[in-house]
């Protein structure tokens, strides 16, 4: 009976984990959630050596930005800002594409880098080996994306501001701003990838982001639409991402980007309370 | 007495080898019966993002340039101007994305090309093969976005008739040379940087979305030399009809000495890959 168990039933294992309950110093366990830094240590270790990677994904909005901001913005002229005056039009879309930048790093790693996790790195299986739980695991996930969103989008800000896009001291939240972006995104991404049952279903996220960057208001002000399709744009969180950090950028805050940020922060805490309970199911059922 | 001794005996002429023409069509129909089991995956991508970036470029954006006036264009509506280049951004990123994680798969996780290897296919086959199915994705994306194109009245001529072939030929410039390059990698990563330095400067700066006029002069060259410039302007030209002997003849020959040397490429990246 007991030689088939094998290793696990020696006493080594119990003997570690009395050393570790005695030893209180550094004992992160006591916040909730917080022992999911350990997992975020990982991969910014991992990416350590595939830091071009996380490079040139940063790059890609900085692209758009040259190519749509300049070569098209020359044909436009200016167009209608946040306080109803005309603003040039690179200095309209700047602030649209630090929205996209931030969600595309974010929206990446939700999605396809947790899916490979979890189905066929197996991950998190080695991770629950040890304290952390499936909570954990969800939290620094999120964590991790959003990391990986603010890496892209404090690049794209120090071009914006090397270009004279920035207008007005208020950019100096910008940066929070993209990062809830980021969190909106990281959460939603993850929970929606632990229904993901292929590769093929991934052709959904690209099916959701593309409309998704290119109607939610980044490129062109909703005066542009039907009054209808306008409506339903307001309800996307990258629009309201948009606006939040144009409005910031371009130096005409209202009290009602207070709402819009709490709009994202219950799309984040939703997408984050599912992903908790979804990976503890997929892992643990 | 065995087959080989009775046909030996019976003098009878063996079986004639086929042409290296037919065993390329055999690599290619391996590809097809794979295909018939996974479009559906594929149709979404392939024919809504040209159509998400015609409506959101070409309807949206075009609002605004049209209102400030559209000389630099050439006097036409801004999405009469994109939408040939749209479809020349299609064919590229068609043969891109067929042309490297699939090849790779091929090489080193399913294995299919060595599979292949053990039939009587030569290298030169199983890349001609592949190339083969390549053009036919290319083709029918392209031909779904034509006839978008001409139910928007997006098409102002008739030369408007030679749009699947020019764009089909600007995807077999790029597949060719590109499928050459990827089975000879080991790693995934350089794809990545292929699309993200590659792909996506080269479809925002080509004369695509704005004309290569809007550039600072010193880089113009450099966008003038781009396959897609050359692809977009000759697709520009057909949809509008202002095309010249002269010009088309540049372009198309250009693509076509892409695609020639992609070819030739790959036959010898193939053999180097699979003769081990």
């Amino acid at each position: 009976m007991s030689s088939a168990t094998g290793p696990e039933e020696t006493s080594a294992v119990p003997v570690e984990q009395e050393v570790r309950s005695t030893s209180p110093a550094f004992d992160f366990s006591s916040f909730p959630g917080s022992r999911g830094l350990r997992l975020i240590e990982r991969h910014a270790r991992f990416y350590r050596r595939l830091w071009l990677v996380v490079a040139s994904g940063a790059a890609e909005p900085l692209f758009y930005l040259l190519s749509v901001g300049i070569g098209i913005g020359g044909l436009i002229g200016t167009v209608q800002g946040p306080a109803g005056h005309p603003v040039p039009y690179r200095d309209f879309v700047a602030p649209g594409l630090l929205a996209v930048s931030a969600l595309n790093g974010a929206l990446n790693d939700s999605t396809f880098n947790v899916y490979g996790r979890l189905k066929f790195e197996k991950l998190y299986d080695s991770v629950l080996a040890t304290p952390l739980g499936a909570q954990d695991v969800a939290l620094a996930e999120i964590g991790w994306a959003v990391v990986r969103g603010i890496l892209y989008a404090v690049p794209f800000l120090i071009v914006m501001a090397a270009m004279g896009l920035i207008l007005s001291p208020w950019a100096l939240l910008a940066l929070p701003g993209a990062a809830l972006v980021a969190f909106a995104t990281a959460a939603a991404g993850v929970a929606l990838t632990t229904y993901m049952k292929s590769w093929q279903d991934f052709e959904y996220v690209v099916l959701v982001s593309v409309p998704l960057f290119l109607f939610s208001g980044t490129f062109f002000p909703l005066s542009v639409y039907p009054h209808v399709i306008g409506l339903i744009v307001e309800w996307t969180p990258l629009y309201q991402g948009v606006v939040i950090l144009r409005d910031l950028v371009l130096g005409a805050p209202t009290w009602a980007l207070l709402w819009r940020a709490a709009y994202l922060a219950a799309i984040g805490a939703l997408g984050m309370a599912v992903a908790g309970r979804r990976i503890a199911k997929l892992l643990l059922v | 007495m065995s087959l080989t001794a009775e046909r030996i005996a019976s003098r009878a002429p063996l079986a004639k080898l086929p042409s290296g023409w037919e065993l390329s069509v055999r690599a290619f129909r391996c590809w097809l019966v794979m295909y018939r089991r996974t479009w559906r995956a594929s149709v979404w991508s392939s024919v809504f993002g040209p159509l998400f970036y015609l409506g959101a470029m070409g309807y949206g954006l075009g609002t605004l340039v049209d209102k400030n006036g559209t000389a630099a264009l050439g006097g036409v509506p801004y999405v009469v101007f994109v939408a040939p280049a749209v479809l020349a951004v299609q064919a590229m990123n068609t043969a891109l994305s067929n042309s490297m994680f699939p090849v790779f798969g091929a090489m080193r996780w399913n294995s299919i090309y060595v599979a292949a290897r053990a039939t009587m296919l030569r290298p030169g086959d199983i890349n001609r093969g592949h190339l083969m199915f390549i053009t036919m994705r290319i083709a029918m994306n392209s031909a779904c976005f034509v006839i978008v194109m001409a139910a928007f009245g997006l098409i102002r001529s008739w030369w408007g008739v030679l749009l699947l072939p020019a764009s089909v030929l600007l995807g077999v410039a790029f597949a060719a040379p590109v499928a050459a390059w990827t089975v000879t990698l080991k790693t995934t990563t350089p794809m990545n940087y292929i699309i993200r330095f590659g792909s996506i400067p080269l479809s925002l700066f080509s004369g695509t979305f704005f004309p290569i006029s809007q550039l600072p002069a010193w880089i113009r060259p450099v966008a003038y030399a781009t396959p897609l410039w050359h692809g977009a302007a000759l697709c520009r030209s057909l949809a509008l009809g202002t095309v010249t002997a002269g010009s088309a003849a540049i372009h198309v020959g250009y693509l076509t000495v892409m695609a020639a040397i992609g070819l030739w490429a790959g036959a010898r990246s193939y053999r180097r890959r699979l003769y081990v």
